[in-house]
């Protein structure tokens, strides 16, 4: 399976190398050189330097035969972005994205994406062990 | 009409300054709180500190409440963002976002932003513009820009070539003074001739400017 990453936060570095180490192929675009470093030695996928807004920083990472792709800066309004774009201009049938702000999730869910709100599940999570353990 | 301008730059200050003047209720949303600071010098309460793409910004400053959104932040992605928040969670009527980089202009408008401004496209376009004019070169103007000298060299197709100069029909306030045709200067009579590619010097006034550029068009 081909997989695009967009961001090599910890997030993104980590799924690289776990995608890759089962046998995915793997890019991953940064705009910054020192993210990418964390990418590391056992990773064999390719890192592209770049803008994720940027259909041509997209093409050079192959989203044009990627089945998958991962949006995950650190940035929301870039991730909203970068997956809406793939979804316009690309046939990536699997689109999955983080986004920090509860509240711009929501209004983003109507969309055919899949958004991933790391605040309302580690809110979540903790309710649920707080609940468990009164 | 009621305006929610997001991003307090150049843009975005210049903007609110023009929509006010014309009467036009404005609020400006700015996120970083030393511009913010000077912005409220002039704008009062009129500028909000806040995140446009932030819920709660939007909703303390009535968003719902007005005709059209401008987003004129430095980022694409945050212009982007902002205008489709505001379609989606406030059904303003109208959005248009600033373009940094022009080749974004068709993937926004798709995505549902109603019209899109970019300053790189309508440079370039001005630039090109004076290029084609480039058939215009000024090289001196004289009493504050009563009286200009041209240069311009003339196309095939100009009205201007194969006939005699007394026989061209020159606005008034423009004479030919000089041709420059290969390596001659040609002091032109009225039974010179002009031909393609010769570079014409011309003593322009500023009432006969517009008539003048006409004629090569």
């Amino acid at each position: 399976m081909k997989v695009v990453i967009l961001g090599c936060s910890r997030v993104g570095a980590l799924l690289a190398t776990e995608l890759f180490s089962k046998g995915d192929e793997v890019s991953v675009i940064d705009q910054d050189p020192g993210s990418l470093k964390r990418l590391g030695r056992d990773f064999g996928g390719k890192a592209f330097l770049g803008i994720g807004i940027d259909e041509g920083a997209l093409k050079k990472a192959e989203i044009e035969k990627a089945e998958v792709f991962i949006a995950v800066t650190n940035d929301d309004n870039t991730n909203l972005m970068a997956a809406q774009l793939v979804r316009e201009k690309f046939k990536t049938s699997k689109i999955f994205l983080r986004v920090y702000d509860p509240k711009r999730a929501e209004a983003f869910k109507e969309l055919d994406l899949n958004i991933i709100c790391p605040t309302i599940d580690t809110a979540k999570k903790i309710e649920k062990f707080l609940s468990e353990s009164t | 009409m009621y305006v929610i301008i997001v991003g307090g730059g150049q843009v975005g200050h210049s903007l609110a300054r023009l929509l006010m003047a014309e009467k036009h209720e404005v609020l400006l949303v700015e996120k970083d709180p030393a511009r913010y600071g000077k912005l409220s010098e002039e704008f009062g309460e009129s500028v909000i500190l806040g995140d446009g793409a932030e819920l709660d910004t939007l909703m303390d400053m009535g968003a719902n409440r007005a005709d059209v959104l401008v987003a004129v932040t430095g980022m694409d992605q945050d212009n982007l963002i902002i205008c489709q928040m505001a379609k989606i969670l406030y059904l303003i009527p109208k959005t248009i976002a600033r373009v940094n980089d022009p080749k974004n202009e068709e993937i926004f408008q798709s995505l549902g932003v109603d019209a899109t401004v970019s300053s790189t496209r309508i440079i370039g376009s001005l630039i090109e513009e004076k290029i084609d004019a480039g058939m215009f070169i000024p090289l001196l103007a004289l009493k504050g820009g009563e009286v200009e000298i041209f240069q311009t060299q003339l196309s095939s197709d100009s009205s201007l070539i194969d006939k005699k100069i007394s026989k061209l029909t020159l606005p008034q306030n423009c004479i030919i003074i000089a041709a420059l045709r290969e390596n001659q200067i040609i002091i032109p009579k009225g039974d010179t001739i002009l031909k393609e590619n010769d570079t014409i010097i011309t003593l322009v006034g500023k009432d006969a400017k517009d008539t003048f550029k006409k004629l090569f068009l």
